[in-house]
């Protein structure tokens, strides 16, 4: 049944029909203002499930799609899907009401902006809402297709199309993958049903097919999500308007593939190898993302590797969840839980300060006209509510107290930490090397932090290198970003306003086979909690993290360690290049337009193909008990039209071929007469000669061609290859011949020739009765025929020339 | 009877192709209509050459050779005539078009890939 959760789901859909309509006919109100009411209706309208969610547990309604395929779009909310969906609706809302004051609505074209972004936020509603795998790879792709379009919404810019390319050739990559992952799934349970799979989980752990399905829905979430080594796409698609990158970069899309990785834990997380891949790409992802931030001068392009690394950091603390389920119960001892609790409370607090700092650096380009941390500088008195933005949302993100990143780098720090105490899939000993990398990961994350803040807003204002004349944003676009910061501090200080709304419910639906029936999980973040080894770590941290900063010169060199051309970004356009190259080599080299060379593979192959098989497959025999004998006149006849042949492989004279071929017609015609075939004899006669007469006067009288042929230049391989056809259709016809698998039907035409339809000539019998269909066709054929060297003859196209 | 009528085929289809793989348009032409004699001797032989009667019940003969083919075969005779002359006709109309009977230098504009 079509419910209003449905709706709600494809509203933006319905409502993008309607934004070029308000943006032609009411051009004096901004068109986002129309768009605005949309996620805002939407988010009041998910909020209210938040109590059935966690009294509840989850509400579906099913809509039958495709029901023969088991296709049906089934919403289904838990507190999985509710986290998700407010951060979409709720984040959505506040960019939307962003752009309203970042997009100009003189200089561009809104009405497109504002479709693709309502089509994202409708695509990752369904990803997040939708229950059937099919449905949900439905909406994924849309969000890879409306992310292509909105990264090349200025695509008058060649890097715009080359970010939007690069972006969608990797996300459609993983999505294909991930199909695959889901066809697996569906064949090992029958079922497209995500929560079906869940409850059918100890069968498909065993099965073989469990392994490939798991890596290929991982490489779906991973390109998605922008995992190592796939998350070059990531940087380059900084070249969208801001409030994309806020919205789709940060906050939203790149979290579809976190959601997919949360959303099937239960399905994979039995086996050791999903704990060690998906916490392993998690934390090289974090390492890497944060050690490739520091380097960067682009602000965006810092908040793009800040972003993948911060991805990678949810994403191991998801791996590291998943050794919770090897333990039974929700109960105090089973520490694993709490990794899940800081992925979760880590998605949120990232939406929010990377959501402001996102707007942030847009509102420093608006006013600056450049995002070069090289040209900015001492814009704290001139910008001050940005800076304070600014400052709230890095130190967020560099996980100093009193903001919510604090929070969730101490509970990421604990899981860290905690994960070398499972005792399983070797995660005791090499384990150890998690903690390691996540710590020295967070300096490099404290380093980029303070360098968004300070290299930005301290130091000297350089107005020269400025185009315009820096003053602070209007409060409109201001509004957003001071949104998310409060909801920063908010949970800095109250963190507990989440646990039991959000939190709790979406771990049930992570870990759910770890509670009982109407059991919950107990989440409690505490501000302060105790001074244990990860305060002792993050206080490590800050210390690091001030030094290498303030003596950034001095080890600059370690980046020179990996140049450029060793990325992975170099070996995408190395292999986009080389593939375009080598195809374009692979094809010149066989369609090289010589019509000869085609047939050489066409007769090579039939012939090749044909003597294979004949003889792989023993089909070749020859009986020769039932054979005719051999008369004189057929050996003269052979001989005959051995030597025609040969004249008209080997002559010069376009008349000895002409005739040539009129010797081997004349001579079939005499076979025909041999083998008692009388009509066929008098019709190959009569065609033969008019053939040779057309040929005659076509190539002979007609044209002023020389009357010699260029000598024909023996090749080899034509030899070859025709010898290899005449070889094939000679054995063919012999072991044809050899081998009568039943009776021949024709004994009914010699019964019924003249019982039935009155004649006493069996082959114009059949001709005209029996198969006159056939004859009624192929007098078409030479109706066709004539009609066409009649057109050819008489037709001349004027104009032709210039065809 | 039969192999030396399969092996007549073969040598109709090995010169067929021989000529078709030439470059001259009439050498193709001719080609493709030594292929299908050879074509239709194949049909002729693969149905058995068993001495019998022609296929006329006014003989009265106690066996005939067997009509089918031979029904087959005179259809197949006269969409190869059609197809033939219309071959003909083509190659000539091109090589008045093209000043050519060289497929080689019929390639089309440079443009072309």
């Amino acid at each position: 049944m079509f419910t209003a959760l449905h709706l709600a789901i494809i509203a933006p859909f319905l409502a993008a029909v309607f934004v070029p309509l308000l943006y032609k006919k009411i051009p004096s109100i901004h068109t986002g203002w129309f768009v605005l009411i949309v996620p805002a209706i939407l988010f009041v309208y998910f909020l209210q499930y938040i109590p059935t969610t966690s009294e509840e547990g989850a509400v579906s309604a099913v809509f039958p799609w495709i029901p023969s395929l088991g296709i049906h779009f089934r919403a289904y909310v838990d507190g999985l899907g509710l986290l998700f969906t407010l951060l979409i609706t709720g984040i959505g809302a506040l960019v939307v009401l962003y752009s309203i004051y970042y997009l100009s609505k003189k200089r561009e074209s809104l009405h497109t902006f504002y479709t693709f972004l309502l089509m994202f936020m409708g695509a990752m509603l369904g990803v997040v809402l939708s229950d059937n795998m099919i449905v949900l790879y439905l909406f994924w792709e849309v969000t890879s297709v409306s992310s292509f379009l909105l990264i090349s919404y200025w695509y008058e810019r060649e890097k715009s199309l080359y970010g939007a390319l690069k972006s969608m050739l990797i996300t459609v990559l993983g999505g294909f993958s991930m199909l695959v992952g889901f066809v697996l799934l569906y064949s090992i349970t029958g079922t497209f049903s995500i929560q079906e799979t869940i409850a059918a989980t100890s069968e498909t752990a065993s099965h073989n097919l469990f392994l490939p399905a798991m890596l290929a829905i991982l490489l779906g979430a991973f390109t998605k999500s922008a995992q190592f080594p796939f998350h070059i796409w990531l940087p380059d698609a900084m070249e969208a308007p801001t409030p994309v990158s806020a919205y789709l970069h940060s906050a939203t899309m790149v979290k579809a593939g976190i959601y997919l990785i949360a959303r099937l834990t239960p399905v994979f997380a039995v086996s050791g190898e999903w704990l060690w891949i998906v916490a392993g790409f998690g934390i090289t992802t974090l390492f890497w993302g944060s050690f490739s931030a520091v380097r960067q001068t682009d602000l965006k392009g810092i908040l793009a590797y800040s972003t993948v690394s911060q991805l990678g950091m949810i994403i191991s603390m998801l791996g590291v969840g998943a050794a919770a389920l090897h333990f039974d119960g929700a109960n105090g001892n089973n520490v694993f839980i709490g990794a899940t609790t800081a992925a979760l409370f880590h998605l949120f607090n990232h939406a929010t300060f990377k959501g402001s700092l996102f707007m942030m650096v847009g509102i420093v380009d608006h006013e600056t006209g450049t995002r070069d941390i090289r040209n900015l500088g001492g814009l704290m008195t001139i910008m001050p509510i940005t800076f304070t933005i600014a400052a709230i949302g890095s130190f967020s993100m560099a996980g100093l107290p009193p903001f919510n990143g604090f929070l969730s780098k101490e509970l990421f720090f604990t899981s860290m930490v905690n994960i070398t105490e499972f005792q399983q899939f070797n995660m005791d000993t090499i384990g150890m090397v998690f903690p390691a990398v996540a710590w020295i990961a967070s300096v490099f994350t404290f380093i980029y932090s303070m360098i968004v803040v300070f290299k930005t807003f301290t130091g000297p204002l350089q107005k020269e290198k400025l185009d315009t004349k820096p003053h602070e944003a209007p409060f409109g676009m201001l509004l957003a970003p001071i949104v998310l910061v409060s909801l920063v501090i908010v949970i800095g200080f109250f963190p507990n306003v989440l646990s039991y709304t959000i939190i709790a419910p979406a771990m049930a639906s992570i870990l759910s086979p770890l509670l009982e029936q109407g059991q919950q999980f107990e989440v409690d973040i505490y501000f302060w909690h105790g001074f244990g080894t990860p305060l002792k770590m993050t206080i490590g941290v800050v210390i690091a993290g001030i030094l290498l900063y303030l003596g950034m010169k001095k080890w600059k060199g370690v980046y020179r360690l990996f140049p450029e051309k060793l990325s992975f970004n170099n070996l995408y356009d190395q292999t986009l290049d080389k593939g375009e190259v080598l195809s374009q080599k692979i094809m010149g080299a066989h369609m090289n337009g010589f019509i000869r060379n085609y047939l050489v593979y066409i007769f090579a192959f039939i012939a090749a193909f044909l003597l294979i098989t004949m003889f792989y497959k023993g089909a070749f025999t020859i009986d020769v008990s039932d054979t005719a004998p051999i008369t004189i006149y057929e050996s003269i006849l052979f001989l005959v039209l051995f030597a025609a042949v040969g004249v008209m492989m080997f002559t010069t004279s376009r008349l000895t071929m002409i005739i040539g071929l009129g010797v081997a017609g004349y001579t079939v015609a005499m076979f025909f007469v041999i083998f008692r075939a009388p009509d066929l004899a008098l019709t190959q006669l009569i065609i033969e000669t008019v053939s040779v007469a057309l040929f005659l006067l076509c190539f002979y009288h007609l044209p002023q061609i020389a009357k010699n042929l260029e000598p024909i230049r023996f090749k080899a391989v034509n030899f070859i290859i025709s010898a290899a056809v005449g070889i094939t259709v000679t054995l063919i016809g012999i072991s044809a011949g050899s081998s009568r698998m039943f009776e021949s039907i024709s004994g009914f035409f010699k019964d019924y020739s003249y019982k039935e339809a009155g004649g006493r000539n069996m082959v114009n019998v059949i001709l005209v009765d029996f198969r006159g269909f056939d004859t009624m066709l192929e007098i078409l054929v030479l109706g066709i025929a004539a009609a066409g060297i009649f057109t050819m003859i008489r037709l001349r196209l004027a104009g032709r020339d210039e065809l | 009877m039969e192999i030396l009528m399969s092996v007549a085929a073969g040598i109709l289809f090995m010169g067929g192709t021989y000529l078709v793989l030439s470059k001259n348009i009439i050498r193709i032409i001719i080609g493709t209509s030594v292929i299908s004699h050879g074509a239709h001797i194949l049909l002729l032989t693969m149905a058995g050459l068993k001495t019998g009667a022609p296929p006329l019940l006014g003989l009265e003969a106690s066996s005939y050779t067997d009509p089918l083919p031979q029904a087959l075969i005179l259809t197949a005779i006269v969409i190869s005539f059609g197809v033939t002359s219309f071959f003909i006709v083509l190659g000539y109309r091109a090589y008045k078009e093209n000043g050519t009977d060289n497929t080689e230098n019929m390639r089309g504009t440079d443009s072309y890939d």
